[in-house]
């Protein structure tokens, strides 16, 4: 069997592929849920870090601390298979995005505070001596600003969140890698993977390079 | 039935037109243990203009951002048309709705159009409809001579245009009280007089206003009483014929003939 029969192998690929497209839209939904969720919940916790009370900030800083530290992997691991032994059982779906969406909305919540604590003193103050309530201030005046300026990291968090998706593969969610490791299975042949692999690059490339075009931009802009 | 009055507002106070609109009693307030304001006293007549000067970290900055709150003080108290500062959000709140204040770095919004620069707060604070909030806008922008630039954004004026436009977003809120707080000295020269120009518009126009500066011209054209401070403390109040030409303390002679090379 030569090389491109084994990797290659053109008629594998063609009868994987249905199986591929389901798990490209399962990964594309399960990256789309966990980011909304994750950026969401991020603002909110970045929100509760900066400006809660002492006891609130301290558990807000706990959580982020512990999310960034913890493996994506050990995290979903933990959810599906160790929440089970306390009676919470939890699909394979319901367990990936909550697992997701807890580790995205850490990263994201740094990224907000990072964004928030980059907006001038004196827009705060003005908006203040204007009468403008705190919340406000934020929605109105804060945080457009700060959006502005994280978009560059936040579509690298983005990125990442896509990629990590295929760890959902181990608890069994039909997402890309998993149809593709079943594929491989099946067929007794590697080239179901090596499609995988191609596919993800075909959607990530183009995200890798507008980061790059973002941070490069954004860093002109800095430097005006 | 007697209407609700909130319960530390004092009726017969309360918008008041006699009587000092802001009274500062025994102010103090330290950085950790820098003592920036020491007992300060201080009452404004409602249309008067006070100039505040001094050499830099005399307080004069802290002590007017102590009326609308943005420095809170630890000792003493300051009423504002009736209305007392202290730790409660209301009256911060109501407090800082009659003040406006102009700032040194101009603050203005860099996210929003002039002309949303100006309606941000009328619509969001005072509720006031878009449609009417832009016509206030644009008359204020007219007042202060940039009616052409409503569309632009703050990064494309230059500093005395932002800083007119600064002091049109104050007044869009109807203030009965305006701050200044060095509102020239990060201006090029040449627009500083546009800037200064504006501001007594808004003294003939009989504002109540505290202008912290080093513009001395201004407050000799303008003021009604020149208040000097040094560290921490006022050392002189003085109408500006006085204040300029008879000061009393040692410290006033030597910042004057500093700051007018005499």
């Amino acid at each position: 069997m030569s090389l491109v029969q084994t990797f290659f192998n053109a008629e594998v690929m063609r009868s994987c592929l249905p199986g591929l497209l389901r798990g490209l839209v399962n990964t594309l939904l399960l990256s789309l849920m966990s980011i909304v969720a994750g950026i969401i919940v991020g603002l909110a916790v970045s929100i509760l870090r900066l400006y809660a009370p002492k006891l609130i900030r301290l558990l807000a800083i706990a959580y982020i601390d512990l999310f960034r530290a913890m493996p994506m992997l050990v995290v979903l691991i933990l959810i599906y298979y160790a929440l089970p032994f306390l009676g919470i059982r939890l699909s394979s779906w319901t367990s990936a995005v909550l697992a997701f969406s807890l580790v995205m909305s850490a990263y994201s919540a740094e990224v907000f505070r990072a964004g928030i604590e980059g907006v001038a003193a004196g827009q705060f103050e003005a908006a203040a001596a204007l009468g403008l309530p705190f919340p406000l201030t934020l929605r109105l005046v804060v945080l457009p600003q700060a959006i502005r300026a994280i978009i560059p990291p936040m579509t690298g968090n983005c990125v990442s969140m896509f990629k990590d998706t295929s760890l959902a593969s181990t608890v069994a969610l039909p997402e890309l890698l998993n149809e593709a490791t079943n594929a491989q299975a099946l067929y007794a042949n590697p080239s179901p993977l090596i499609m995988a692999a191609i596919v993800y690059v075909l959607f990530l490339w183009p995200m890798v390079r507008l980061v790059s075009v973002l941070e490069n931009r954004s860093q002109a802009k800095g430097a005006r | 039935m007697t209407p609700a009055l909130p319960p530390d507002v004092d009726p017969g106070n309360a918008g008041r037109t006699t009587g000092p609109i802001i009274q500062i009693e025994n102010l103090n307030k330290w950085f950790g243990k820098l003592h920036v304001l020491n007992n300060i006293n201080l009452d404004v007549a409602q249309g008067e203009r006070i100039v505040i000067c001094g050499p830099s970290g005399s307080g004069k900055s802290t002590l007017i951002r102590c009326i609308n709150s943005l420095e809170k003080h630890q000792q003493g108290r300051i009423t504002v048309d009736g209305v007392r500062l202290d730790d409660k959000l209301r009256n911060i709140d109501q407090v800082r709705r009659e003040v406006g204040m102009v700032f040194q770095h101009f603050n203005l919004f860099p996210h929003l159009t002039i002309l949303q620069n100006l309606t941000l707060a009328p619509i969001w604070v005072r509720k006031v409809p878009k449609k009417q909030a832009e016509e206030e806008a644009t008359r204020y922008l007219e007042r202060v001579k940039i009616a052409e630039q409503t569309h632009k954004y703050p990064g494309q004026l230059s500093g005395g245009q932002q800083q007119r436009v600064a002091i049109a977003r104050s007044l869009c809120m109807n203030p009965k009280i305006m701050l200044f707080d060095e509102p020239t000295s990060s201006l090029d020269p040449e627009t500083i007089r546009e800037v200064l120009d504006v501001m007594v518009g808004l003294a003939r126009d009989g504002m109540t206003m505290i202008v912290v500066t080093h513009e001395m011209g201004f407050a000799r054209e303008v003021a009604d009483r020149v208040v000097f401070m040094d560290a921490g403390e006022i050392v002189e109040i003085a109408a500006p014929a006085t204040f300029f030409d008879h000061p009393q303390a040692d410290r006033t002679r030597q910042f004057l003939s500093q700051i007018l090379g005499r």
